[in-house]
């Protein structure tokens, strides 16, 4: 018990961090990396808001522990740099606060990789695993489906 | 981040598993087998869930193990809810899975997790209960197949030291005609109300239900009154509803009466579903 050093694997970097066994991916990142693009939020896998990609896939951060994460390509949002959904956000005035944005942003970006010819359920299905307090939720579809469709 | 600290273990194969919590066990340990972890995580954080020493069973391949093997389909326990969907093997787990939690978190939670988690709506065990599966489970005494019928009474009853490895089914039970309605208190995520799963076999249908009590159930007694020759439905719904497992529960999700009329609607919808279809 006690601290333990892990190698993750995050933005394309090694990073050693000293956690607990007990700490979940989502602490790690904001406390022992400084990476604070994930946000808490519910802490509970309610919310979304600490959605990062793990190998690919949407991963709510708050759900796994940091140790699971080991072998794992870990992308946070500070890994994304100008990517198409990036601007579709912007173009779209797909966020208000910002809070959600960074997971909404991760999990669109994932379903675009996966489906890149997402049906509207589809997309419904996916986005249905993030919350924005702000309900920018029709520019946060259109925003997604820009990216759809240009692709 | 959770209140209590844990060593953390990823045994590569079954014995291995159970070698390690019996010897954690003997040193005095609370070990916990877990795959997904997610309930380890959220019960955790607010003290309903204790361990200090985890046993992650996701890399044991047995665990993994996803496809057809002779006349069954073998599911791993450690597969992630997700993982079953996009195979999509079994049509009528793929639909109840589907409605589990949102699709980030089935990324994440496990086949195994959900049936044997504390949260009491173990939806996923739903489809099993009605194709006559079979689990496969090992502990101390090595390994044992149980019907999941008998296995699972409110609960998987596993003894100190199992756990459960895979789910087999008759493959002639994965592919006929069925049903699942998931109906939630509001919105389009999250717990259900009730859910029911229904498939017909042999030209009777039969019934599985969660969120009715708090323990998933599948019963012979409504299946005998909905499959009743020579009633119309709503005399063989009515009978069904008398014959309901205790204590139908009564909370701030559904008052007891209220579920009981959510549930006579799903019987109607599912005897209109699958009523007239031949199997
Ligand atoms: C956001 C969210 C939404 C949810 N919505 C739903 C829902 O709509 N419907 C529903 O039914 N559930 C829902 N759940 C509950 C979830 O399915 C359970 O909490 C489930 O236990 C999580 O699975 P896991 O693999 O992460 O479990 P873990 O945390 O790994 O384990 C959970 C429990 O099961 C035991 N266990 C795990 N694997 C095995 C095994 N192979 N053999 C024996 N014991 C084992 C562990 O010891 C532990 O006690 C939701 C959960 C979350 C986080
Ligand atoms: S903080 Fe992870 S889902 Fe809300
Ligand atoms: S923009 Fe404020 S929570 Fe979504």
């Amino acid at each position: 018990m006690g601290l333990q050093s892990l190698t993750l694997h995050i933005n394309g970097e090694k990073r050693v961090v000293n956690v607990r066994f007990a700490d979940t991916l989502l602490y790690a990142l904001r406390g022992n990396l400084g990476l604070t693009g994930a946000k808490p939020g519910c802490l509970n896998g309610d919310c979304g808001a600490c959605t990062v990609n793990v190998d690919g896939w949407p991963m709510k951060s708050c759900l796994m522990l940091a140790v699971e994460a080991v072998g794992k390509e870990v992308t946070t949002v500070e890994g994304v740099k100008g990517e198409p959904i990036q601007h579709a956000f912007v173009e779209n005035f797909a966020f208000q606060c910002g809070y959600c944005t960074p997971g909404f942003i991760m999990n669109c970006r994932s379903l675009i990789q996966h489906h890149p010819d997402a049906d509207d359920a589809k997309v419904k299905e996916w986005l249905e695993s993030n919350i924005c307090r702000c309900t920018g939720y029709a520019e946060i579809q259109q925003a997604v489906k820009s990216v759809i469709n240009k692709e | 981040m959770l209140p209590f600290d844990f060593d953390y273990y990823r045994p590569k194969n079954l014995q291995e598993a159970v070698e390690l919590y019996r010897h954690l066990r003997q040193s005095g340990r609370q070990p916990m087998y877990i795959s997904g972890a997610t309930e380890l995580i959220t019960l955790g954080r607010i003290d309903l869930v204790f361990t200090d020493a985890v046993i992650d069973i996701k890399d044991i391949p047995e665990c993994r193990e996803i496809g057809f093997d002779g006349d069954y389909l073998v599911l791993g326990s450690a597969l992630t809810l997700t993982a079953i969907e996009e195979a999509n093997l079994f049509p009528l787990l793929t639909k109840t899975s589907s409605e589990i939690a949102d699709h980030t978190a089935r990324g994440k939670i496990t086949l195994g997790g959900n049936i044997c988690g504390q949260i009491f709506y173990r939806e996923a065990v739903l489809p099993f209960l009605l194709a006559d599966s079979q689990a496969v489970i090992i502990g101390p005494e090595g390994v044992k197949v149980h019907y999941i019928d008998e296995l699972f009474q409110k609960t998987l009853q596993l003894g100190n030291g199992e756990f459960l490895v895979q789910l087999a089914t008759d493959k002639r039970h994965v592919d006929v005609p069925f049903i699942s309605i998931k109906r939630r208190q509001q919105w389009e995520t999250g717990y259900p109300l009730i859910t029911a799963a229904a498939l017909k076999i042999g030209g009777e249908i039969r019934v599985a239900i969660s969120g009715l009590c708090p323990f998933p159930f599948r019963s012979n007694q409504m299946e005998a009154a909905i499959n009743r020759d020579g009633l119309s439905v709503e005399n063989r719904v009515s009978a069904a509803l008398t014959v309901l497992p205790e204590p139908i529960l009564n909370d701030i999700e559904g008052s007891a009466d209220y579920r009981l009329f959510v549930l006579q609607n799903l019987l109607n919808d599912i005897l209109a579903e699958l009523d007239g279809i031949n199997s």
